[in-house]
């Protein structure tokens, strides 16, 4: 392993060129080829109706009935549910979009 | 009193409103529309840096919004990353905020177009509204949104049906919390208008 180092030259200290000279964005723990590491949560509310939640999980995601209903009981009874799996990317498309619907929507690191 | 139905040979969701429902819905959605254009995000302040402060002039929002109205139609995406939370608001807030505005905007419209003059006066009058299913969908976001204000101003918890229904009739928060519980209703019958 080498390390880059920095040259003097004749009007101060500058940079050698290197993979690293530019900050990276994404810390090394982000920096992966495994799929979906990112979660969708929905959180309950004391407002938002069963029957809403329910079909927009249908409309937005594209799951059955059954599925759609599963979550929103998950987010009933258990206060939260994780509706979606992706990129980080996606997962902030899901999220703006739950917000849209007037959902209560964070995301998360998948555990 | 009634709510929203699947027209079958249309395709369309359909009810009738009297005067003063439809005058009381415009209200709520006028309402959300001033809250959402008013309360702009506050400009952030003096930056250390001059480029980040530049960009920000250009961009959206990067705080919570101090009304507890807003800060539940915008929630924070990244509750544990404060800087990420700041890029995503940065970056949909405004987009949000147009939407939502849009979509009571639109419910404004169809009411007026159906006939509800700017001051309601006549006795009597009836509003028939019809809406194809994406306009049904956008009302029914506007809905959202408004039982999400008045529960946020009223402070509706889980479960407290009894105490809201235990106030006397004249109180003003009953009164409100009745509104909260009927535009509940209406959003109601448009799922069900959409799915049955």
């Amino acid at each position: 392993m080498v390390q880059s180092r920095p040259t003097l030259c004749h009007d101060g200290w500058v940079s050698a060129a290197s993979p690293v000279e530019v900050e990276p964005t994404l810390s090394p723990d982000e920096i992966t080829f495994l799929a979906k590491p990112w979660v969708t949560l929905v959180w309950d509310d004391p407002v938002n109706l069963m029957s809403y939640v329910s079909y927009v999980f249908q409309t937005y995601f594209g799951y059955d009935k059954a599925k759609a209903e599963k979550l929103m009981l998950q987010v009933h009874t258990e206060g939260k549910s994780a509706v979606s799996t992706g990129t980080r990317e996606e997962m902030e498309r899901d999220v703006q979009a739950m917000h849209e619907y007037g959902l209560w929507a964070t995301m998360e690191k998948a555990t | 009193m009634s709510g929203f139905e699947h027209h079958r040979k249309s395709d369309r969701v359909i009810a009738t409103f009297s005067g003063f429902e439809a005058d009381l819905l415009r209200s709520l959605a006028s309402q959300m529309v001033e809250l959402l254009r008013n309360e702009r995000a506050e400009p952030p302040g003096p930056s250390a840096d001059p480029f980040e402060a530049l960009m920000s002039e250009f961009s959206g929002a990067t705080t919570i919004p101090e009304d507890p109205v807003l800060a539940r139609l915008f929630p924070t995406a990244y509750p544990d990353d404060e800087e990420a939370a700041s890029d995503f608001r940065r970056f949909t807030e405004t987009g949000l905020r147009d939407g939502k505005a849009a979509a009571s905007g639109l419910l404004i419209d169809t009411l007026e177009d159906a006939g509800l003059p700017p001051e309601l006066t006549e006795e009597g009058l009836v509003i028939d509204v019809e809406l194809t299913r994406a306009e049904a969908q956008t009302w029914m976001r506007a809905f959202t949104d408004i039982r999400l204000a008045l529960a946020t101003r009223l402070g509706v918890e889980a479960g407290d049906e009894d105490y809201w229904h235990s106030l006397p009739d004249d109180d003003p928060r009953a009164q409100a919390h009745d509104i909260y519980e009927w535009v509940g209703y209406l959003q109601e019958t448009v799922v069900e208008a959409l799915t049955g």
